[in-house]
């Protein structure tokens, strides 16, 4: 069965359609790439499969329960974190409390357990901080765990994303241009770092990428959107030779899409 | 961690302690000094307004200095009682108005306190925080005056006893305020959500300003709140005699001539239980601040929409946020009623708002230490510093006195020049000075650093996982065998 079943999904701002009718599948443990020219619809596609957008049309399904409109951290508790383009940690914060706010729907507090601090919420925050800790190791941050994250270096900011989208368990990551404004060498590591949260935690990993050397390295299933709708999809290699593809990225299609 | 120097390094050792423990020592050197100078300047003298008014403030932060101590936290809690509930009453009985003064302090930073975890932790911008203080005020006010005729129709007036009974409503009835002006305003942010909390403030003042005649009948008025008069006659609630006594004794052997035993033990209890509140506060809120809900608030002042994506529910953090907020001023309106025996829609005005959001600033926003601090620094040049300086140019004028070297007689020195009418005007330009120099206020908030488990490098982590190492990694290794790219 498929993880996230996505069908007939559209939205509309005003009177552009940013997303057409799209049917969209993962299937779970698989790495897959969403990709197309600029202004395609893929990042509205994923604020709508993360619930940040409701879509007009059409409904998202997700680990055989209906995720269409709900709120974005219901979403989060049903298994879906993710990174954003432009990236949005919490800056003030250290790097251990932007995983442990990534870590919340996996704590169980009440009010009063905080203010009288019970021997069980201890024992809750000491398991939350060790579990943030193996997960610093795992992103290569644990050296710099109380620096507070607007000071860290682009890299690091990017990888802290990644730490704090899987502090929250999730069954599927999606990660928004997750390589945008890194050298090679550091998009070879941050390839490496996908594939191992996939080899490792088997999460599904979704990712939108305009640099197609990742694209093609990682993924193994790949759609391609183009003015909101989908034109193609499959393996790298039948993508590469997709007519349509051709043209969206070096046809008319790239010309008309700037916006 | 603070570590103990007075103690830990007892071991035998060639590195002399004495050198570690000497802050604490100028700490300690410091209070006493300061303590006995407070003690010995007399009222009668004519610098007595200046020399008060720079020795108390001095005395008042003396628990910060001992809080930036490097030792022991019990320590440290231990020296911060002994200021506060023995060298402060022995003062405050000599001399009432200090009493006062430092009883308005603890009000203020109790409510600057809730204030800042709805400003400071959660970064919701609140201007009609007072209402919430009303409430509390209100509450026990309708229930024990005999103004209204609430009390007098259904003959429902609480008994003083019920005062802790009503401390413990008030919380909770401002903290359902607080859910009321919550939730219409949770889609708001910044400067639109200020305007609705101001609008909220006031719709309080006006709903207790006129929910005095509320009835179409004529004959039978209901008059709950009593208007712009506001409520007299609120009572306190009852001290038991060997309180009473305890006191008279202690003046007694303090050599202190007290005229109203009964006053002033309603004063020193007053003071007791509004530190006490203060504590409380300080303490709920450094555990909120420091649990999985302080970081959602935080998370959510930071960026909304990445706090919601990572799973945190905005509405209800948002909705604690303002109860909490509200239900310490809630609190401190009902000891606020009882201790003033009056209240009236005066005592609840924008003005008071915009004075507890100054302590926050002036002290850091989401800085609980620093809020305290702000409420100490904004509350005495209110009402201790700025009053002072008036008090000490017209004794002055009294005797004639010249400024020497400009030859200027302060006698010629014009009423309209009086500092304490210029408490707005310092306030003004205290805030400006705050915003060019200490953005972040005289205390700024710091993120709590936490220990790791196992030192760097100590853990075993296995080769593979090593995922950082981005220069043993070459491009080749993983596209070695992958097809050419697509340009």
């Amino acid at each position: 069965m498929a993880l996230l079943e996505a069908k007939g999904v559209l939205k509309r701002f005003g009177g552009l359609t940013a997303v057409q009718k799209v049917d969209y599948l993962i299937e779970p443990r698989t790495i897959n790439a969403i990709i197309g020219p600029n202004g395609a619809g893929k990042t509205t596609f994923f604020n709508l499969m993360t619930g940040i957008y409701v879509p007009d049309e059409g409904t998202i399904t997700f680990d055989g329960k209906n995720i269409t409109g709900l709120k974005p951290n219901k979403i989060n508790n049903a298994g879906i974190a993710r990174t954003f383009q432009n990236i949005r940690l919490f800056g003030a914060m250290t790097v251990i409390e932007n995983c442990l706010v990534g870590m919340h729907r996996r704590l169980h507090i009440s009010l009063p357990q905080t203010i009288l601090r019970l021997p069980s919420f201890a024992v809750q925050e000491r398991t939350a901080q060790q579990r943030v800790e193996a997960l610093l190791d795992f992103v290569g941050l644990r050296d710099k765990a109380n620096e507070v994250a607007k000071n860290l270096p682009y890299g690091d900011q990017r990888r802290l994303e990644i730490a704090r989208a899987l502090a929250s368990e999730p069954k599927l990551l999606l990660l928004d241009e997750p390589t945008a404004g890194m050298n090679p060498q550091e998009s070879v590591a941050a390839m490496q770092l996908f594939r191992a949260v996939r080899d490792e935690f088997g999460i599904t990993v979704l990712l939108i990428e305009h640099d197609m050397r990742v694209v093609m390295g990682i993924s193994e299933y790949i759609t391609v959107l183009d003015y909101g709708q989908k034109i193609a999809e499959g393996s790298p290699e039948e993508v590469r030779r997709n007519p349509r593809v051709i043209e969206a990225y070096l046809g008319r299609g790239s010309a008309a899409s700037h916006v | 961690m603070a570590t103990n120097a007075l103690f830990q390094n007892g071991a035998p050792q060639s590195q002399p302690n004495w050198r570690e423990a000497l802050p604490t020592l100028f700490a300690l050197g410091y209070v006493a000094i300061v303590y006995f100078l407070l003690h010995s300047i007399d009222r009668s003298m004519l610098l007595f307004p200046l020399w008060s008014s720079i020795l108390f403030p001095m005395f008042v932060i003396s628990p910060f200095i001992i809080l930036g101590l490097k030792i022991d936290g019990r320590l440290k809690v231990l020296l911060i009682a002994i200021i506060g509930l023995v060298l402060m009453p022995i003062l405050g009985l000599e001399d009432t108005f200090y009493l006062e003064l430092i009883t308005q302090i603890a009000i203020f930073a109790a409510m600057a306190i809730g204030l800042n975890v709805v400003v400071g932790f959660a970064g919701l911008l609140d201007l009609g925080y007072v209402a919430f203080f009303a409430v509390g005020a209100y509450l026990w006010g309708v229930f024990t005056s005999n103004a209204n005729t609430i009390v007098q129709i259904s003959g429902a007036q609480a008994a003083p006893e019920l005062f802790w009974l009503f401390l413990f409503l008030g919380v909770i009835a401002a903290a359902i305020t607080g859910i009321l002006l919550g939730l219409p305003v949770l889609r708001l942010r910044g400067d639109y959500l200020a305007i609705v909390t101001l609008g909220f403030g006031e719709i309080i003042r006006i709903l207790v300003s006129n929910l005095s005649n509320i009835s179409s009948n004529r004959r039978t008025p209901i008059n709950i709140t009593n208007g712009a008069q506001g409520l007299p006659g609120i009572v306190g609630p009852p001290l038991p005699d060997f309180l009473v006594e305890g006191v008279a004794n202690l003046t007694a052997a303090l050599g202190i001539p007290a005229t109203n035993v009964r006053a002033l033990t309603y004063q020193l209890f007053y003071y007791v239980l509004v530190l006490g509140v203060c504590a409380i506060a300080a303490l709920v809120a450094a555990r909120l601040d420091n649990s999985p809900i302080g970081r959602a608030w935080t998370a959510i002042r930071e960026d909304e929409v990445a706090a919601q994506a990572m799973g945190i529910p905005k509405v209800r953090m948002k909705l604690l946020a303002f109860a909490m907020g509200a239900s310490f001023a809630g609190a401190m309106g009902v000891i606020f009623a009882a201790k003033n025996t009056f209240v009236s829609p005066e005592s609840f005005s924008f003005i008071q708002s915009i004075f507890i959001l100054a302590i926050v600033i002036v002290g850091g926003m989401g800085s609980i230490r620093g809020v305290i601090l702000g409420a100490v620094i904004v509350t005495l040049l209110n009402l201790q510093v700025l009053k002072n300086f008036s008090l000490l140019i017209n004794s002055l004028k009294n005797i004639d006195w010249v400024i020497p070297i400009i030859n200027f007689p302060i006698r010629d020195w014009p009423q309209q020049l009086e500092p304490a009418r210029y408490e707005r005007f310092v306030f003004g330009l205290l805030l400006i000075i705050m915003m060019i120099f200490r953005p972040s206020g005289v205390l700024p908030a710091k993120r709590r650093q936490l220990e790791l488990q196992a030192a760097m490098g100590k853990e075993e982590i296995p080769e593979a996982e090593i995922i950082a190492d981005v220069e043993t990694i070459k491009p080749e290794d993983l596209l070695g065998n992958q097809p050419k790219e697509q340009s």
